[in-house]
């Protein structure tokens, strides 16, 4: 019917029952997901549309985001040349939009993604041991999750400086105690199912256990928290590009464009206003999104 | 399944598991809590064995003892071998699984809910077999939750074979399926099909079939039956339920508060029973063709952990207890060979540990009332006035 389905049937083996080497189940449900509901649809849309603007943005965008024209300082018009008006230096703000994306997507799912490793092996690690290690490793993320996050980001920001890899750490830092709590507090029910003493009883070691078995059954808070966090890394980036510690200050970022924008918010509100809207879209989408995909890990929820 | 060796000649002398002096116990805020109290058993190739008892004597916890399995709880034994070697914990972890296997009381929650039941067994066998595939935990992960398993693979010819063993139908489907898409009892089907993908020749089950209907049970039941015929794999059938023990049992342990009671061949233990506690079971099974009002119960209740009685632990709900009874308790043959009671009342038998009586002249007179020489008199083992209320 869809697009979808004839590509399953192009690349579905002789066995019938993998898609490029991933389970088709797995598939099916993520697409009926999608499918089935509305916020899924918004969501997916989303995402795919600002990931897409941002990975092909040398392509796509109308103008080179640094090209300055000053016979079109602030100009608000709608053009078929300006779709979303100019800043004060003439510049193109859709271009400066689309390349702003590579960087504040990046910077969040990097960030994210680091908050995550860190703290989710923190949090299986503590969850599974308990007695000292747990406490140790707990009381740690305990004296993290007692500094404000911007705090910490731009400490770490004046001690390394700035740039891309940077500004992602820092921020990613921040979120390690939150995925750390999270896991733990998982780990620490999944531990008592029988399930794992059926796992040990088979002969599993514990990092076998800890990994293929109970690691397995926590990720779909994880997944819920994992969109929200990029969400909030996204904002956290700007909020650091606003200050002006963000990636470089030339370069196009949607934190750096709310904030250069922030001098002419009473003659040009639009070049404010138009990346905070961008950013407003992008944690929307990739909440809902996120939510889909929750939905489509959790096996149990397929007897539709 | 591979042909086992069998064991050639009298099993008698050397059991498949030899359990000798088990001890576990759980340290807790008010003080430690003893499960198993010193139990010894063997259990021969080829044999059903079944332990019987009430929730919480410490059935579940001997299985887990054994296994190396009991998390928080402090086991000590004397020893505990596996065809004639004692094993030790690293040895055991490499056994479990393999060698020896557990089936879990709850199927519904034993299996793991987001993993099809293919691949749960499926990974048994390349833990345990010689299938060549890697078990690195990365290349575990993609075949368990992304790839699945690639079905030319032989862990997976052989987890959908053994699905077929254990009589469930259309087992190429079924082995794509969650635990949730399948009834408890294909669950519980599922699990023996683990429990067997390591060709174990020993299979602790732990009330295997407490969370089935009656119809299911049987089925459960046969299956092992069936599996002991044709693998000659030993099973240690953990159960509360009596009608389940006499079904399928070639031996039985009757276990109380932590401590084996009575141990006997299952005909035995019917027909004979010897310590008081097996005869309190058995009178309190309710039989379809009686019009009794009441149910025969033990009286009183299961002795609280923290404040265990000295002596018997059944001292306190036991119509013949006297004196003797708050003393540690030995082992005693009873009727004749493979029966052994731990009871007072038998010491007058030869005690399997000296082979002496301990205390001359029958005490089976106390109980008919005629008996009113003080105890302590005669034996001086027991304080005037006993501790007995």
């Amino acid at each position: 019917m869809s697009v979808a389905d004839r590509v399953r049937e192009r690349l579905a083996t002789e066995e019938g029952s993998r898609v490029l080497g991933i389970r088709s189940d797995l598939l099916d449900r993520l697409v009926k997901t999608i499918r089935l509901d509305l916020r899924a649809k918004i969501g997916f849309t989303i995402v795919v549309l600002f990931g897409l603007s941002a990975v092909f943005a040398p392509m796509l965008a109308p103008h080179d985001p640094m090209a300055q024209a000053f016979g079109m300082l602030q100009s608000p018009n709608p053009s078929s040349a300006n779709p979303l008006g100019t800043d004060s230096f003439g510049r193109d703000l859709l271009s400066r939009l689309m390349y702003g994306a590579r960087i504040s997507l990046a910077v969040g799912l990097g960030a994210v993604t680091f908050g995550a490793l860190v703290g989710i092996l923190i949090g299986l690690f503590a969850g599974y041991y308990g007695g000292w290690l747990d406490d140790l490793l707990m009381r740690a993320v305990d004296v993290m999750w007692a500094f404000p996050w911007l705090l910490i980001a731009i400490i770490l920001v004046a001690i390394f400086g700035q740039g891309f890899w940077n500004v992602m750490f820092a921020v990613g830092f921040a979120y390690i105690d939150d995925f750390a709590r999270l896991a733990r507090g998982e780990v620490l029910s999944v531990r008592e199912e029988e399930y794992t003493l059926a796992a040990e009883s088979i002969g599993l070691s514990d990092t076998e256990i800890i990994f293929e078995e109970v690691f397995p059954n926590t990720v779909a808070p994880l997944i819920v928290q994992f969109t929200v966090f990029t969400a909030r890394a996204i904002l956290a980036e700007s909020t650091l590009s606003f200050l002006g510690l963000g990636v470089k200050p030339t370069t196009p970022t949607w934190g750096a464009l709310l904030g250069q924008g922030r001098g002419f918010i009473t003659q040009a509100w639009w070049i404010s206003i138009i990346p905070g809207i961008a950013i407003m879209i992008t944690v929307l989408g990739i909440n809902l999104f996120g939510d889909a995909l929750r939905d489509a890990f959790d096996v149990k929820e397929t007897e539709t | 399944m591979t042909p086992r060796t069998p064991t050639q000649g009298s099993t008698r002398e050397e059991p498949l598991l030899e359990v000798e002096n088990l001890r576990t116990s759980f340290p807790t805020d008010r003080g430690d809590v003893t499960a198993v109290d010193g139990i010894s058993f063997g259990v021969d190739t080829g044999e059903i064995f079944g332990i019987v008892g009430e929730s919480g004597s410490g059935k579940s916890v001997t299985a887990l003892s054994i296994l190396g399995l009991a998390a928080d709880g402090e086991v000590e034994a004397d020893a505990i071998r596996f065809r004639g070697e004692e094993l030790s914990t690293r040895e055991m972890s490499a056994v479990r699984g393999g060698e020896i296997s557990m089936i879990f009381q709850d199927p519904m929650s034993s299996l793991n809910p987001v993993m099809t039941v293919g691949e749960q067994i499926a990974e048994v066998v390349r833990h345990h077999g010689e299938v060549g595939e890697s078990t690195g935990i990365l290349s575990e992960l993609r075949r368990k939750y992304v790839t699945g398993t690639s079905d030319s693979s032989r862990s997976w010819q052989r987890a959908v074979e053994l699905l077929d063993t254990v009589g469930i139908p259309d087992p190429e489907q079924r082995a794509n399926e969650y635990p949730h898409q399948l009834s408890g009892g294909m669950k519980q089907r599922v699990m023996i099909a683990q429990a067997l993908a390591g060709d174990p020749s020993l299979i602790i089950a732990d009330e295997p079939t407490t969370a089935l209907d009656v119809t299911i049970e049987a089925q459960i039941l046969n299956e092992l039956f069936e599996l002991r015929d044709e693998f000659g794999v030993s099973i240690v059938l953990i159960t509360h339920d009596l009608a389940v023990v006499r079904e399928t049992c070639d031996r039985v342990a009757v276990m109380y508060a932590g401590e084996l009671m009575e141990t006997a061949r299952t005909e035995t233990l019917f027909d004979e029973p010897t310590h008081p506690y097996t005869k309190g079971l058995l009178r309190s099974i309710p039989r379809v063709d009686d019009d009794r009002e009441w149910l025969n119960a033990i009286d009183g209740t299961v002795p609280d952990p923290f404040n265990r009685p000295s002596g018997c632990p059944f001292r306190d709900r036991c119509d013949a207890a006297f004196e003797l009874c708050s003393e540690p308790l030995d082992r005693y043959d009873a009727t004749g060979t493979d029966h052994e009671v731990r009871c007072h009342l038998q010491h007058d038998a030869v005690d399997i540990d000296d082979g002496e009586p301990v205390v001359e002249g029958s005490l089976h007179s106390r109980l008919d009332g005629t008996e009113t020489e003080p105890l302590d008199e005669r034996s001086g083992v027991v304080e005037p006035g006993g501790e007995r209320q």
